[in-house]
């Protein structure tokens, strides 16, 4: 953990896109693995749990922020715990009343949220230490990063698992699917997959001079 | 503010004082109230009518002909009575009598439910008053295997089980005068069993035991009743 400095906290681009790419909380910091493993069997379960993840995180980033100075240190665990179980509630009523089918397919992962490390986390390591514009901002770009980070795994499940994306069916009639991908296995394996081809990817950008990968390969292990 | 580490604060710098500590807490529990109490309040009506749409859908699905539906409930030891607001007393029996254009009973609807392989699975069924049988089931809720527990609502020929599948009650109408069971492929002989779907026989047993338990509790109750719902008008 290292922040590059506290001097500049107005809210900035860099800050926004941390989450989404460097700092991206599924694939860089392998944070909240609970929903990402179980609830992206497709890509719209996967659009919804980080959409609603990234409301809650920001929503408790915020709050926290706000209140940072009238919270003594003793008790910031708890009162950071009771604003994120809010927005978690809130959340929880608000899908009820979009959509009960959304509801079921999430299941009790939408509670779980609260236990997801990377709320918790951005709110102690983030949100209060920054004024509410930058936690905000911070905290936005993390959830929709986490929400790309689940679409991704999501996606990929889906079109293997059950041959559609999005509900749209992309292959014809034939098409055996693996069901594997669907069950809990299958996160797994995504989700490996997925870290392999960002580790080789790394690894690459570390030595330019020397590929030792080449482009082909790196296709064939997806 | 200087700080990384919250730890790295100086030894005894500032104790703070339990009051502090408990208006912060108690400024932080008062705002979160508000803001659940406030959402509860502005999402109850969509989420009423919600549950009140997938129940409809649920009936209208096992039920094709009906045409618009009323709730009623069964107290443990009391008569048949409309549902009203508010929650009933626990062991209440519920179903949904389902009518059709013209006001005349089409049939009762009720939910069932049994353990399966993964959670437990609901399940509504259709039962009509003048053939004495079951004549549809949807599901509710499962989380069964996606492709091999799901095809309880695919395998064409698991669903023709439930075409009519009797659910006859005795003759002092206490039980069902056949307890429907779930059998092995192909081994169906009698209208009151369930041919199971070989490879999701769990699931299968579900259903059956979910539509058994749920018919030998309100059927004996029902059955005797059934002329106070045979006309909409009258209620």
């Amino acid at each position: 953990m290292s922040f590059p400095g506290v001097q500049d906290t107005r809210p900035n681009w860099d800050e926004f896109m941390e989450g989404i790419w460097q700092r991206n909380p599924v694939f860089v910091m392998v944070l909240g693995m609970c929903p990402t493993l179980a609830v992206t069997v497709s890509a719209i379960n996967s659009i919804s749990m980080g959409l609603a993840t990234t409301f809650v995180l920001a929503a408790s980033c915020w709050l926290v922020s706000l209140m940072r100075k009238m919270i003594p240190k003793e008790v910031r665990i708890a009162t950071y715990i009771v604003i994120i179980a809010t927005f978690v509630t809130v959340t929880d009523y608000a899908i009820q009343a979009i959509s009960l089918e959304m509801y079921e397919a999430l299941g009790a992962y939408i509670q779980l949220i609260v236990a997801n490390c990377l709320v918790l986390g951005r709110a102690e390591a983030h949100a209060a230490r920054f004024p509410p514009m930058a936690a905000l901002f911070n905290a936005t770009g993390m959830g929709l990063g986490f929400t790309l980070g689940l679409v991704m795994i999501g996606g990929v499940r889906e079109i293997l698992g059950s041959g559609t994306l999005l509900g749209v069916p992309l292959f014809g009639a034939d098409f055996q699917p693996w069901v594997v991908m669907v069950l809990p296995p299958g996160g797994f394996f995504v989700m490996g997959a997925w870290l392999l081809l960002f580790a080789i990817y790394r690894a690459r950008k570390q030595r330019p001079d020397k590929p030792g990968i080449k482009p082909d390969a790196v296709k064939q292990a997806s | 503010m200087s700080c990384h580490a919250p730890q790295a604060a100086p030894p005894a710098a500032q104790i703070t004082s339990t009051f502090t500590l408990i208006r912060a807490l108690g400024i932080v529990a008062g705002i979160c109230g508000l803001i659940i109490v406030t959402s509860y309040q502005l999402t109850l009506p969509a989420a009423q009518a919600n549950r009140r749409l997938a129940t409809e859908r649920a009936v209208f699905k096992v039920l094709p002909e009906a045409k618009s539906i009323a709730e009623f409930h069964i107290p443990p030891g009391g008569a048949l009575t409309p549902a009203g607001s508010g929650d009933p007393p626990p062991g209440t029996l519920k179903f949904y009598a389902a009518y059709d254009g013209a006001g005349q009973l089409a049939g009762i609807a009720a939910e069932g439910a049994a353990r399966g392989y993964a959670d437990t699975v609901r399940i509504m069924f259709g039962y009509s008053p003048s053939c004495q049988c079951v004549v549809g089931i949807g599901v509710v809720s499962m989380r069964e295997t996606p492709g091999i527990g799901d095809k309880i609502i695919t395998d064409k020929d698991f669903i023709a089980n439930f075409k009519a599948l009797d659910v006859r009650l005795n003759d002092d109408m206490t039980a069902l005068a056949n307890e429907i069971k779930t059998v092995k492929r192909g081994t169906k002989t009698q209208l009151w069993q369930i041919d199971a779907i070989s490879g999701a026989t769990i699931t299968s047993r579900a259903v059956g035991k979910g539509i058994n338990d749920a018919a030998q509790a309100l059927l004996p109750k029902l059955v005797p009743n059934l002329d106070k719902l045979s006309d909409r008008s009258k209620q």
